[in-house]
């Protein structure tokens, strides 16, 4: 079993993401640059500081680089008035961040694990998320976009390696937002830096130096809430987002090797998320298969089974197959079981399409 | 001179055995009561500070010594097992702060309780904990003191009221409250002490913890293991007043050199005593980590390595001991060292012990989610089958 998580880490470091070819504007005048994630978010963020004198960047650690050196030479470019270092303390981070953000500025805060958002969560989901709804839109922290890298690394244990994303999608006011290789990820940051909602943007962690693919240096966004078909098919639809749709696409190269046609769909934003695209898919294919790390009880997996089944119901020619983590806490030795592998994944097409 | 050659030989006879052993085996006349005064007086915080002469005796003093070189030698260790890959996940390590680990179980019992955060190995391994189980934890081995399921920083002791071992920064000191609470409700006279760092100081739960404490008077000692650096954050940098033992403002504090092995003994059996009349308290351990935060830092970016290198020389904990026995004629050079040697052969012996472990079973994967028989179980080989199940 290992082994096998080795290659597939191997694997996963060599694929280049097939990227969508939604960039906005520009993208040719200055080049395009090899990037690795990681440094595909430090371009964001200084673009977002050179562009607008009136955003920041805070967090644990974050003028020192920040630990996994996503903020790296910010504090000096932009001095430590606009990038500085905050105490340990994610519900004073967030909290300070609405305050900041409700002054019109654009607060870029910094939650160092995703697993140590919840001390913030009462803040998030309080105080952000319904801050323009209950004061009748006098108030607004638009302006707050909180960064947090999530998901498996391989070997991060019960706190490095959580996927929290599906408590935050049950709290309207709140956009989240998770890219899947570095151009998206530099695109949909500086959308969520500049969209006017407070949105909790995940980062995929193991893929901030496994993932490189030509990035555009210049300024631009991608859109929110548009999913993405990148890779067409005629069989079955595949949705997921960020490190998982890594493992999804191998799946459909080894069951493109038994005939069967997947068809892959990058939802980008989970919410508001983009039903018109999958249901399109489905309403093509007849089946549908959703995929992420979290736990599968109670994950987003189980919104997107339940629109489409809603929508698409007289056209599923099959069950909705969700592949994702086992309901456990994230294991420490057991990491390789937890995980949706890509077997699982093939299996899951397989018997889904064999219905 | 023959004389003191001569117990000396009788000393080391018995320094190699287990500890406990050790200690009760020794000839008594060798073991008279020694009063030695700490090098920092201690500050406090409206309360009166306890006296700096500190008793103690030349068979604790080689027991400090013994236990705190242990430790060191078993940090550095999993140092080297973690860069072979053989320990995942986070790893949090503790030398240069053996002397509160140390000094804080001279000055309690057992019947105390000890809540931490990550930073577990050597709490836990002074709260009677062995080597085989912290080194087969750590590699997520079946012998581990959490069978292999938590890792670094969920190391666990129950007979030994050690509550662990939490991840995430300050979440463990209002839980410190409730073990306190339910001390206090059962009048058996015992404390909890609840550590922190000093980057967890400025979380808000700590404030929260510190109200409920004061507000219905619990045997809660509140340690603040301060070794001046929040990750790679240098206290001053996060914290407006770095006292910490004054954050309690209406909470009495005392201020603690946590690099003297007497100092933290004295100063924890009078919290104990505090605690239990007076209700919490805050100790301000002043110590310092030599390893960086985690395994993932180096340690080296956000201070020097003269800063690092004059603590290792002015205030290591271990050659404090070293020069007490030294000056006081208790044990010689060579003996010291060949203390050393022996944990360090102690130490090599339980990894490969630890090695030999197997992992947990894969069922383990989906035991202890709920209490057994209850909950969602997976079944099949897939593990695609969900099945609740109900007592």
């Amino acid at each position: 079993m290992s082994t096998k998580f080795g290659r597939l880490v191997s694997f996963v470091g060599k694929r280049r993401f097939s990227t969508s070819s939604s960039v906005q504007k520009g993208g040719s005048e200055q080049g395009v640059k090899s990037l690795n994630l990681c440094s595909a978010i430090n371009q964001a963020l200084h673009i977002a500081l050179d562009s607008d004198p009136r955003s920041y960047v805070f967090g644990e650690d974050v003028s020192f680089g920040g630990v996994f050196r996503c903020t790296t030479g910010l504090a000096d470019q932009f001095g430590k008035k606009r990038v500085f270092n905050t105490p340990l303390c994610e519900q004073g981070i967030v909290g300070f961040g609405i305050g900041l953000a409700a002054m019109g500025n654009r607060a870029i805060a910094e939650i160092q694990f995703a697993d140590y958002i919840f001390p913030a969560f009462d803040q998030i989901v309080n105080e952000a998320a319904k801050f323009r709804y209950r004061s009748g839109n006098q108030f607004n922290c638009g302006g707050l976009t909180i960064r947090t890298p999530y998901g498996a690394v391989g070997h991060g244990g019960h706190y490095h390696s959580q996927s929290p994303e599906a408590f935050f999608c049950h709290v309207p006011g709140i956009k989240v937002v998770i890219p899947r290789s570095p151009r998206q990820a530099k695109g949909l940051l500086l959308s969520c830096i500049r969209d006017p909602n407070p949105i909790v943007f995940f980062e995929p962690k193991w893929l901030y130096r496994l993932a490189v693919e030509e990035v555009p240096e210049d300024d631009y966004m991608l859109p929110l809430s548009e999913a993405e078909v990148i890779r067409q098919g005629s069989d079955i639809t595949l949705v997921g987002w960020g490190a998982q749709l890594s493992i999804m696409e191998q799946a459909c190269l080894d069951a493109e090797k038994e005939g069967i046609s997947c068809e892959l769909i990058d939802l980008k934003t989970l919410i508001p998320w983009d039903k018109e695209t999958v249901e399109a898919s489905v309403n093509k294919t007849g089946r549908l298969l959703v995929s992420h790390e979290a736990p599968i009880t109670g994950g987003f997996g189980a919104e997107v089974s339940a629109s489409i089944v809603e929508r698409c119901f007289s056209r599923l020619e099959a069950p909705v197959a969700r592949i994702c983590g086992l309901d456990t806490p994230f294991p420490l030795v057991f990491e390789p079981f937890y995980v949706p592998t890509k077997n699982k994944i093939l299996d899951a097409i397989k018997s889904t399409v064999k219905y | 001179m023959a004389l003191s050659t001569l117990s000396r030989r009788g000393l080391r006879s018995t320094l190699f055995k287990p500890l406990s052993a050790a200690v009760s085996s020794r000839p008594i006349s060798s073991d008279a009561p020694l009063t030695i005064e700490t090098s920092v007086p201690f500050t406090a915080h409206n309360c009166e500070a306890p006296s700096r002469a500190v008793t103690t005796s030349s068979s604790e003093l080689l027991s400090f010594f013994r236990q705190m070189a242990l430790m060191r030698r078993m940090e550095i260790a999993a140092d080297s097992l973690y860069k072979a890959k053989l320990i995942r996940g986070f790893c949090h390590l503790y030398d240069g702060q053996e002397a509160v680990a140390i000094g804080m179980e001279a000055g309690i019992t057992r019947k105390d309780c000890i809540i931490t955060a990550y930073r577990d190995h050597c709490t836990f391994l002074g709260r009677g904990g062995s080597l085989l189980e912290v080194f087969a934890e750590l590699m997520g081995r079946k012998d581990g003191c959490s069978k292999g399921k938590g890792g670094s920083m969920h190391f666990y002791r129950k007979e030994g009221g050690f509550y662990g071992g939490h991840g995430i920064v300050g979440a463990q000191v209002p839980l410190g409250c409730g073990l306190a609470f339910a001390q206090k409700y059962s009048k058996d006279e015992t404390v909890t002490f609840a550590l922190y760092g000093d980057g967890a100081a400025n979380q808000g739960q700590l404030f929260e913890a510190l109200n409920i404490a004061a507000l219905w008077d619990l045997p809660a000692i509140l340690v603040c293991e301060n070794n001046h650096y929040g990750m790679g954050t240098a206290e001053w940098r996060a914290a407006k007043s770095p006292a910490y033992y004054k954050r309690g403002d209406y909470v009495p504090g005392l201020k603690v050199d946590g690099m003297d092995v007497l100092a933290v003994k004295q100063a924890c059996k009078f919290a104990k005593e505090h605690a239990l009349k007076n209700g919490p308290l805050i100790l301000e351990m002043d110590t310092y980590r030599y390893h960086g935060h985690s395994m993932s830092d180096p340690g080296s970016t956000y201070r020097t390595r003269d800063e690092i290198s004059g603590v290792r020389q002015e205030r290591d904990p271990i050659e404090r001991v070293r020069k007490l026995l030294l000056s006081h004629d208790i044990a010689a050079e060579k003996e010291l060292k060949d203390i050393e040697k022996e944990v360090r052969k102690e130490v090599d012996e339980a990894i490969a012990k630890a090695k030999e472990s197997p992992v947990p079973d894969p069922s383990e994967l989906f035991s202890n989610v709920y209490v057994k028989g209850l909950g969602v179980e997976a079944f099949g080989v897939d593990r695609k089958v969900m099945r609740a199940t109900l007592p």
